[in-house]
């Protein structure tokens, strides 16, 4: 990790609520997207996961902590600045059946953005580009650039939606859950599309999913959120080789494995350790743990 | 169809007609279910799996069609019941737990009352009844059984799903259909319900013909599985025979489409489109 981060969140928290009620869906995050980097956040449904995206997207203002653009704080950066890091950072959502206009071509889904992000682009130039958007999608511009949503497969309007935050000149994208909707024959596919943009393109990945699986197959670095608190973090391959945290041995130990029978009795999940476990993760804990190189985790409890 | 099966599905073509012709969404599909065996069907969506399981409880509605087949249930064809004698069948032989289980439940009426409109109707429970066969059924689901007075939206997604598994096995069923019953769930939960219906058709003796993508899941829940691709039933066989020996492409390619969280991380192919 040579390169400067391109986003870098600084314990940064979110709550919902007022007084005793209050939620706190996201509590002292930090975490950094480098160029060419992926970094998968796994979680149940409720840890946060979300939240941590949309204060990336700015859809939240974050309640503490700050958010540094290119190493300056956001919150210093002024109209234009705002909107470079707009511009600048993509999202692609889990559903590609509800991403997309249904009332508008493929053609026009890109060629908005890319009035809006490369407005120097004129008449046969934006043509081209369109093709070039949909060719590095490995769309077929000829067959697709005419046809409506409803038209294409899950699996395609995924890489619309691709291509359509690259239209935008994105340097970091957020991608919720994007194969959770997808059919498992088509899902590779998308996630190594994405690779492919991490690798050639050098775009900062923030990859969203609860299927450890796959965040070990995109991602470099892996941040494991429970509660609104990343419990454990680090390195993807010695975090899931290595857990520490207790969350994270349960999240693992719960991924769907063919070795292991329901009907093995070392294979049991108690609901009473379950349930300890959720309850000792839900703590605040400010400690942390230096595991190892590139490996770092809360103390339970 | 051997005499030890429950279910008994021969020769199933189920059609969808169209204007322009009519779309084959199962074809010629045989299997049969052993008493208290768990089979899964695994296939991609538009593979037909979700049409057989609403034919199995004769749920299927024009435009789908049955053109040929039978569906025996301990000998009897389900095809020819009449409309008392299914409404017999139904929830009482055979209860299903659909994909958005947890949003089945009727948002303005308490759990305790979704129970009695059951028990009512197919035993002529008096609600006194109905509430203690309640309180059974979610104690089996590890439910509380005081939160029966709850609305659903009181409840998690996975307690909904429980509530609703509780609420089908509440008239012993023979045989439990299960369309991607955890789909919507996040893994941990996900594990705790099926192991939990791991136990209880252990301890009850009950069937399920258990319906989804993900084959690891399967492996680990099944004791056979049938892979279907484009409405027909390309190979079945038990678990460890699918996982370890897989005979047909679709099957050994279906395999190679999910990233494993063991072995080597960059061994993985592209899967065709």
């Amino acid at each position: 990790m040579d390169q400067e981060p391109i986003i870098a969140l600084e314990r940064v928290s979110k709550s919902f609520g007022h007084g005793e009620k209050a939620v706190w869906a996201a509590h002292d995050v930090s975490f950094a997207l480098h160029p060419g980097r992926t970094v998968a956040l796994v979680g149940e449904s409720g840890s946060g996961k979300t939240t941590c995206a949309r204060l990336v997207m700015r859809e939240y203002r974050p309640d503490g902590g700050r958010i540094l653009f290119r190493g300056k704080d956001l919150n210093d950066a002024g109209a234009v600045g705002l909107k470079e890091y707009r511009r600048a950072v993509q999202m692609i959502f889990q559903d590609p059946f509800a991403s997309l206009n249904p009332a508008h071509t493929v053609d026009f889904i890109l060629r908005r953005p890319l009035a809006l992000g490369r407005p120097h682009l004129k008449g046969r130039a934006v043509d081209d580009t369109i093709a070039d958007l949909l060719r590095r999608v490995e769309l077929d511009p000829g067959a697709v650039t005419r046809k409506h949503p409803h038209e294409l497969s899950g699996g395609q309007r995924q890489r619309v939606a691709i291509a359509r935050t690259l239209a935008m000149g994105a340097r970091v994208i957020v991608a919720d859950e994007p194969t959770s909707m997808l059919d498992v024959s088509v899902r590779l596919g998308v996630l190594n599309l994405l690779n492919e943009m991490k690798r050639d393109l050098g775009v900062a990945l923030l990859y969203i999913t609860h299927d450890l699986a796959t965040a070990r197959y995109v991602a470099e670095d892996i941040l494991v959120m429970y509660a609104g608190q990343i419990v454990e973090w680090g390195d993807v391959h010695r975090v899931l080789a290595h857990p520490q945290h207790p969350y994270t041995r349960l999240l693992l130990s719960a991924v769907p494995d063919p070795e292991v029978r329901f009907d093995d009795p070392g294979s049991r999940l108690d609901p009473g350790v379950v349930e300890a476990i959720r309850r000792e993760a839900r703590h605040r804990q400010d400690r942390v743990i230096e595991v190892g190189p590139n490996h770092f985790t809360r103390p339970a409890a | 169809m051997t005499a030890s099966s429950l279910l008994s599905v021969q020769n199933l073509t189920i059609d969808y007609i169209g204007q322009q012709g009519d779309f084959r969404a199962v074809d010629d599909v045989s299997f049969d279910i052993a008493p208290g065996e768990v089979f899964g069907l695994a296939g991609e969506s538009g593979c037909g799996k979700s049409t057989i399981a609403y034919a199995i409880n004769r749920l299927h509605k024009p435009p789908a069609l049955i053109r040929q087949g039978r569906i025996l249930f301990e000998g009897q064809d389900v095809l020819d019941l009449d409309d008392r004698a299914l409404r017999q069948f139904r929830w009482n032989k055979v209860a299903m737990v659909f994909q958005s289980a947890m949003n089945s439940l009727n948002p303005v009426l308490r759990v305790e009352a979704q129970f009695h409109d059951l028990l009512k109707r197919h035993r002529g429970s008096s609600k006194a009844q109905s509430r203690e066969r309640a309180a059974e059924m979610l104690r089996l689901v590890d439910i509380p059984p005081e939160r029966m007075r709850d609305y659903p939206h009181q409840f998690s997604g996975g307690m909904r799903q429980r509530i609703v598994i509780a609420i089908c096995m509440a008239l012993d069923p023979k045989l439990v259909v299960m369309d991607e019953p955890t789909t919507a769930l996040d893994v941990v939960v996900q594990r705790e319900i099926l192991q939990r219906i791991d136990e209880l058709r252990r301890s009850r003796g009950f069937s399920v013909l258990f319906i989804t993508h993900d084959l690891g899941l399967m492996v680990q829940f099944c004791d056979r599985i049938g892979i279907m691709l484009r409405g027909k039933l390309v190979e079945q066989g038990p678990a460890e025979q699918i996982h370890h020996r897989p005979q047909h492409d679709y099957t050994k390619q279906l395999w190679a489409s999910f990233p494993s969280l063991h072995g080597d991380p960059v061994k993985l192919e592209r899967a065709s489109m």
